[in-house]
C-alpha cells in the first residue's frame, strides 16, 4: 500500500493552512456583505468542514482506486457527484442552524451557484493533486523495483564472472598431482596445498570485491606456482610492481584470468621457454597493469589471444566502471601485451 | 614386443603414463615427446605400434599432428577437458583417457587396444579426425606438411583453395601447399562468411577479391588482389553475391 499524502509533514502543514485561509476568507467575505459576524462564522465553519470531510472521502476513495491520470471524464464525473452531495448536505445543515437570521434562507438560495462553483474548484484541485501524488508514488516504487532487479542481475553476473575457473587447469593440476604421488610424494603434498589455497581464494573473495594490488599479486603467485609445477622450465614469470601501486585497489581475481590467457597463448604458441611479464604503474588516478607474453606472428593471429578469459575480464570491467576502454591488447615484435587500467575510486 | 611413444607437453603427464606402462612389459617405450613436431619425427623414426597422445599442445594440436601422418599408428588419447574431442571420441569408439586417470583405467585402454589391433588397425582414425577438425579452434588455421617442414597457415592468409585429384591445393602468399582432404571437408570447416565455394573445384577467400569479371557465356571470374583469377560458376556467382551483400 502506498503512503497517504498526509504522511508527508510538509504537505499536511500546507493543506491545513490552505484550509484555514479558505475558512477565514469565507467568513470575512460574508461579513463584508453585511452578514452578522456570528452568522458568517457559523456559515463558514459548516460549509468548509463538510467540504473538508468530502475531500477526505475523495482522498480515501482514490487511495484504493487510483484512476489513470488520462481518465479525465471519470475524474470530472467523480468531482461533480461529490460536489452535489456536499452541496445538498451543507445546504441542509445551514438551513437548520441559521434559520433565525433574517433573510438568510433567501441569501443561501441565491448564493448556491457560487458555493457550488467554489466547492467544485476546491474538490477538483484536491482530487487532481491526490491522483498525481499516487501516480508519482507508484512510479517511484516501480522504479525502485527496477533498479533493485538490475542490481541483483549485475551482482549475479559479476559473481559468475569471478568464479570462472578453467576446468582444463583444474584437471591438469590433478593429473600432475597424481604423477607426483608416485615419484615425489612431498611435492605432491605441497601442490595439493597450493591448489587448495588457490581454490579457497576463489570462494572466499566472493564477498570482498575489492582488494589491493599486494593481495592480488600474492594470490596470483599461488596460481603461478601451480602452473610452474605443470610446465616446469618452460614457464618463467617476471613480476615488477611499482612501490607506489602496492596499496592501489582492484577488483578481486581480475589478474588471474589475464595471466592465464597470457600463459596459454604463450605456451601453446612457442615450443621453447615462455616468459610472462607483469608490470604495474601508477598513472594519474589509475592503476595500470601490463601483462605480456611471446607469440609467433607466423602461425597465429593475435586475434586468437582475446579468448574467453579476456572477454570475461572486459565484461567485469564494464559492469564495474561502465567503460569499454579499460582493457586493451597489442601485438608487436612477437610480444602480445594486455593492458588494464583500473580507475581508483 | 610393441613399440610405444608418449606425446604430451607436460612432463608430469608423461611420467604418469610411463609409470603405468611399467605394468605392461610387452610394451616398450621408445620415445617421449613434448610437442607435435617432436612427435612427428619420432613416429617416422620408430614406426610405433601405439601412441599416447595429448590434444592441447604447443604449436599444433594432437589432432593436427595426426592429420600429417599418412598411416597413423593406433592412438590412445589423453586429455583433461575438451568437449569437441570427447564428442569425436565417442562418435568413433576410440579409447581415450580423461586426466587424471588411474592404473586400472589405463590397463583397460591398453587391453582394448590389444584386442582391436588384431581386427582393424586404424580405420576409425580418419573419421575421428574429420569430426574433430570441426571444433572452432581448428577452423582458424590449416596445418600442412611441406617436405619435412610443418607449416601452419592462418585461414585469413589463404587466398583460395583448388581441387587437385585426391588433394586440395591451398594457395597463399608463399605459393601453394597440398593437403590430403576433400573440397567438401574445407567447405564445411571454413567460415562460410569468409570462404565461398565459387566453383565445384574452387573455394575463394572473399577478403582477397578485388573484382568479379564476366567470363565467357554465363560464367564469371573473381580477380584477387594478387592478380590471380578464380573461376566462378553460375551457382557460385549467386553465393558470392549474397555473401558480399550485392
Amino acid at each position: 500500500m502506498t503512503a497517504s499524502p498526509f504522511s508527508v509533514r510538509k504537505f499536511f502543514i500546507v493543506f491545513s493552512i490552505a484550509w484555514l485561509v479558505l475558512m477565514a476568507d469565507h467568513a470575512l467575505l460574508l461579513y463584508w456583505f453585511e452578514m452578522p459576524l456570528k452568522a458568517a462564522i457559523i456559515d463558514s465553519l459548516i460549509s468548509n468542514i463538510t467540504l473538508l470531510l468530502t475531500c477526505l472521502l475523495i482522498m480515501n476513495t482514490i487511495r484504493y482506486y487510483v484512476p489513470d491520470i488520462n481518465q479525465y471524464l471519470n475524474v470530472l464525473a467523480m468531482c461533480i457527484v461529490f460536489t452535489i452531495l456536499w452541496l445538498l448536505l451543507s445546504k441542509w445543515l445551514l438551513s437548520i442552524s441559521l434559520d433565525d437570521y433574517e433573510n438568510y434562507l433567501f441569501f443561501l438560495k441565491r448564493s448556491l451557484f457560487i458555493r457550488a462553483s467554489i466547492g467544485f474548484l476546491v474538490l477538483g484541485i484536491v482530487t487532481m493533486s491526490v491522483i498525481i501524488w499516487y501516480n508519482w508514488q507508484e512510479q517511484q516504487t516501480s522504479e525502485l523495483r527496477k533498479t533493485d532487479a538490475e542490481k541483483l542481475a549485475k551482482e549475479a553476473e559479476l559473481f559468475k564472472l569471478r568464479q570462472q575457473l578453467q576446468p582444463h587447469f583444474l584437471f591438469n593440476s590433478l593429473n600432475s598431482i597424481n604423477a607426483l604421488i608416485g615419484i615425489r610424494p612431498e611435492e605432491a603434498r605441497k601442490m595439493v596445498q597450493q591448489l587448495s589455497d588457490f581454490l579457497r581464494g576463489t570462494i572466499k573473495k566472493e564477498e570482498t570485491q575489492w582488494v589491493n594490488l599486494q593481495e592480488e599479486i600474492q594470490y596470483l603467485q599461488l596460481y603461478l606456482d601451480i602452473e610452474k609445477v605443470r610446465f616446469g622450465n618452460r614457464l618463467a614469470t617476471i613480476i615488477e610492481t611499482d612501490e607506489t601501486t602496492q596499496q592501489m585497489k582492484l577488483p578481486a581475481l581480475l589478474l588471474q584470468p589475464i595471466v592465464e590467457n597470457a600463459i596459454k597463448f604463450g605456451l601453446y604458441d612457442t615450443t621453447g621457454e615462455t616468459i610472462i611479464r607483469l608490470e604495474t604503474k601508477k598513472l594519474d588516478n589509475e592503476l595500470l597493469i601490463r601483462v605480456s607474453n611471446p607469440f609467433d606472428p607466423e602461425t597465429s593471429s593475435p586475434k586468437q589471444g582475446t579468448g574467453f578469459g579476456l572477454k570475461s575480464v572486459q565484461r567485469r570491467l564494464y559492469l564495474l566502471f561502465a567503460r569499454h576502454d579499460l582493457l586493451t591488447t597489442e601485438a608487436k615484435d612477437n610480444i602480445f601485451t594486455t593492458t588494464v587500467k583500473i580507475p581508483q575510486l | 614386443m610393441s613399440k610405444v611413444i608418449i606425446i604430451d607437453d607436460e612432463h608430469l603427464a608423461r611420467s604418469i603414463v610411463k609409470e603405468y606402462l611399467q605394468k605392461h612389459p610387452q610394451l616398450e617405450l621408445v620415445a617421449e615427446c613434448g610437442d607435435g613436431f617432436e612427435g612427428l619425427k619420432a613416429i617416422q623414426q620408430y614406426q610405433p605400434d601405439l601412441i599416447f597422445l595429448d590434444i592441447q599442445m604447443p604449436k599444433i594440436t594432437g589432432f593436427e599432428m595426426l592429420e600429417l601422418i599418412e598411416e597413423p599408428p593406433a592412438v590412445i588419447f589423453t586429455t583433461a577437458f575438451d568437449e569437441y574431442a570427447i564428442k569425436a571420441f565417442e562418435a568413433h569408439a576410440i579409447d581415450y583417457l580423461l586426466k587424471p586417470f588411474n592404473q586400472e583405467r589405463f590397463n583397460k585402454a591398453v587391453a582394448k587396444w590389444s584386442e582391436q589391433k588384431i581386427v582393424s588397425p586404424e580405420t576409425n582414425t580418419q573419421e575421428l579426425l574429420e569430426t574433430a577438425s570441426q571444433s572452432p579452434s581448428q577452423s582458424s588455421r590449416i596445418v600442412v606438411k611441406n617436405g619435412s617442414k610443418i607449416k601452419i597457415i592462418p585461414v585469413h592468409d589463404v587466398f583460395y583453395l583448388e581441387a587437385a585429384d585426391d588433394y586440395v591445393k591451398i594457395h597463399t602468399q608463399e605459393g601453394y601447399f597440398l593437403k590430403n582432404k576433400t573440397m567438401n571437408h574445407f567447405e564445411q570447416v571454413l567460415d562460410g562468411q569468409q570462404f565461398v565455394r565459387s566453383h565445384r573445384s574452387y573455394i575463394v577467400n572473399v577478403q582477397h577479391i578485388t573484382r568479379i569479371d564476366p567470363y565467357e557465356k554465363d560464367n564469371h571470374v573473381a580477380v584477387l588482389r594478387t592478380g590471380a583469377k578464380v573461376p566462378v560458376s553460375r551457382g557460385g556467382y549467386g553465393k558470392l553475391k549474397s555473401v558480399l551483400g550485392l
